[in-house]
């Protein structure tokens, strides 16, 4: 049996199709990324799985539970961190582990061999109201109360966002520190370098699923030989490369460019000649492999919305 | 001489006990693109806020655009431009209409305004949803949209705090062409990011942590100096020690 199993799920919000067709599988025991950016439907297809929101049209499965008719046992095994820190910011640390513990009929000292990897960093301040933690205290506070009834199966709307590069990487280390205890875990993210983060993804823009599989065979499936490009002034060869006859497509990647051409025999010696008669200094051109962020603008390329400029 | 859009001196600003941001040294050119990074709670937003005359500093000095932080906070809004992730435009107000109204509190003439959103409209390929509710453009749109309109009445130096959260990579780049073409222009941008790549894109970086500056220069001398690969790398050496 799936995790979840996701047929045909569809949700509007008035003009506005939020979800369109979506289907999907995830594994028991697998963490599983929702990749895409605003707007993609990471978060109505999480409402939707969490019992929280009821879709127009289509199936949903959570642990073999039918998301409508059985949504108090989904309720019962599920842990859901939502987008917005949604604690009780009058509540201690304390006070809201254990509310959520009662609330789920159980006690931290019950489940403290689950959380205390996360909750040992926090519980020197558990005196401390929510409302005054920093970011990251925040969210290993909700991942603590979201964990607290041991569930079958975590959701975690976006939670890295907005948050620094060096918290972000912590936060990835407790999921998968979460792994060994065998929990299902759907995970949502606007930042595509925690693809490689999940054993599957799936990456999705304007409320579809372009593909979904493990991140290194995405990037296997990139569909032709990428090339970085260096020079001294790195806006100068962006510009000179878009106007490369031949060029398929041009993407800044920090210090670089990344770059495929429609010719896949493209002798990277030309390329250079022809960088430097542009003017351009200190040329260096190596073929690399493609990241998911290549991937993701590729599939953008290929079924292209309305994307205006 | 070389022409200062920010000069800040020591600035620092307290809360009760607690020091936000101390003693910030440092100067951005005009034009230049200055990366402003840090980690969550280093004290990012607390500078913002004094620079851009919301917040009077505790200690130090800066001038902004030639202002003083103390006592030309109305001047120094006059001449930059602001736009966040979390707000940027009024989403019950037509595409057209949010111009219009920053054009208007921006003082401009009506005819400047009418020319300068024909223009932006053209720029942007946005002229068929110019009648559109903001709240129904997708986000990239709506950031795009956003900057232009920060930078409407041609601002000295235009703050972008996270402008490309959540935003699709493709429509990430377009944004950062944007900042390239106002900053070829001689607008100074002054960004934060989450995003190591696009601290590559700037000019010069500095990055806070607790609130000092912890490191400043350009990205290369940055590598450099933390022997690192990436900007990603010199953040994690520097963030570390305190991260949580």
């Amino acid at each position: 049996m799936n995790a979840i199993e996701i047929r045909k799920l569809s949700k509007a919000f008035g003009a506005t199709q939020a979800l369109k067709e979506i289907n999907l599988s995830v594994r028991e025991g697998e963490l599983f990324g929702l990749i895409g950016p605003d707007g993609a439907g990471k978060t109505t297809l999480i409402r939707i799985l969490a019992t929280l929101m009821l879709a127009d049209s289509g199936e949903a499965t959570v642990l073999g539970h039918e998301v409508v008719k059985q949504y108090r046992k989904i309720r019962k095994i599920l842990g859901y961190m939502p987008g917005r820190f949604s604690l009780y910011y009058d509540l201690s640390v304390q006070e809201n582990i254990e509310l959520f513990a009662t609330l789920f009929g159980t006690s931290l000292a019950e489940n403290y061999d689950l959380v205390k990897g996360i909750y040992a960093q926090i519980e020197p301040f558990k005196h401390r109201k929510a409302g005054a933690l920093s970011g990251g205290m925040k969210q290993k506070l909700a991942l603590s109360c979201a964990l607290i009834h041991r569930p079958e199966i975590l959701f975690l709307d976006e939670p890295t966002t907005g948050v620094d590069a060096v918290s972000r990487r912590e936060f990835w280390d407790m999921l998968d520190s979460l792994k060994a205890h065998g929990i299902t875990m759907l995970v949502s993210t606007p930042y595509m370098d925690e693809a490689s983060r999940c054993e599957r993804v799936a990456l999705m823009q304007e409320g579809q699923v372009m593909q979904v599989d493990t991140p290194e065979n995405l990037i296997k499936a990139f569909p032709r030989p990428l090339w970085e490009v260096k020079a001294a002034d790195t806006y100068g060869l962006l510009q000179t490369l878009r106007a490369f006859p031949s060029r398929h497509s041009v993407h800044a990647f920090g210090d670089a460019v990344h770059y495929t051409d429609q010719d896949p025999e493209l002798d990277p010696a030309k390329m250079k000649a022809h960088l430097m008669e542009q003017g351009l200094s200190a040329v260096e051109i190596q073929p690399i492999r493609a990241n998911i962020e290549d991937c993701f603008m590729a599939l953008m390329e290929q079924q292209p919305l309305h994307q205006p400029m | 001489m070389m022409e200062y859009s920010i000069q800040a001196q020591e600035l620092t600003k307290t809360f009760g006990d607690f020091t936000a941001v101390d003693k910030i040294t440092f100067s951005v050119s005009k034009g230049e693109i200055f990366g402003f990074l840090g980690a969550n709670g280093a004290g990012k937003t607390t500078a913002i806020r004094m620079l851009c005359g919301l917040l009077r500093p505790s200690g130090g000095t800066a001038e902004i655009a030639g202002y003083d932080v103390y006592r030309q906070t109305e001047d120094i809004k006059r001449h930059i431009g602001y736009m966040s992730q979390k707000f940027s435009l009024y989403e019950d107000l037509t595409v057209a209409e949010n111009i219009y109204f920053y054009g208007g509190i921006y003082g401009l003439k009506r005819k400047l305004i009418r020319e300068k959103t024909a223009e932006l409209l053209a720029r942007l390929g946005l002229e068929e949803v110019k009648d559109q509710l903001i709240k129904s453009l997708p986000l990239g749109w709506k950031q795009k949209l956003a900057f232009s309109t920060a930078i409407l009445h041609d601002p000295s130096i235009v703050f972008l705090d996270e402008p490309t959260g959540g935003v699709d990579p493709i429509t990430r780049r377009q944004f950062w062409d944007l900042i390239y073409t106002a900053a070829r222009a001689g607008t100074t941008v002054f960004v934060t990011t989450h995003y190591m790549d696009e601290a590559e894109y700037c000019d010069r970086v500095s990055i806070m942590v607790d609130g000092r500056i912890e490191a400043m220069g350009t990205p290369p001398e940055l590598k450099a100096q933390f022997a690192a690969q990436d900007m990603d790398e010199v953040f994690v050496k520097l963030a570390r020690p305190v991260a949580q």
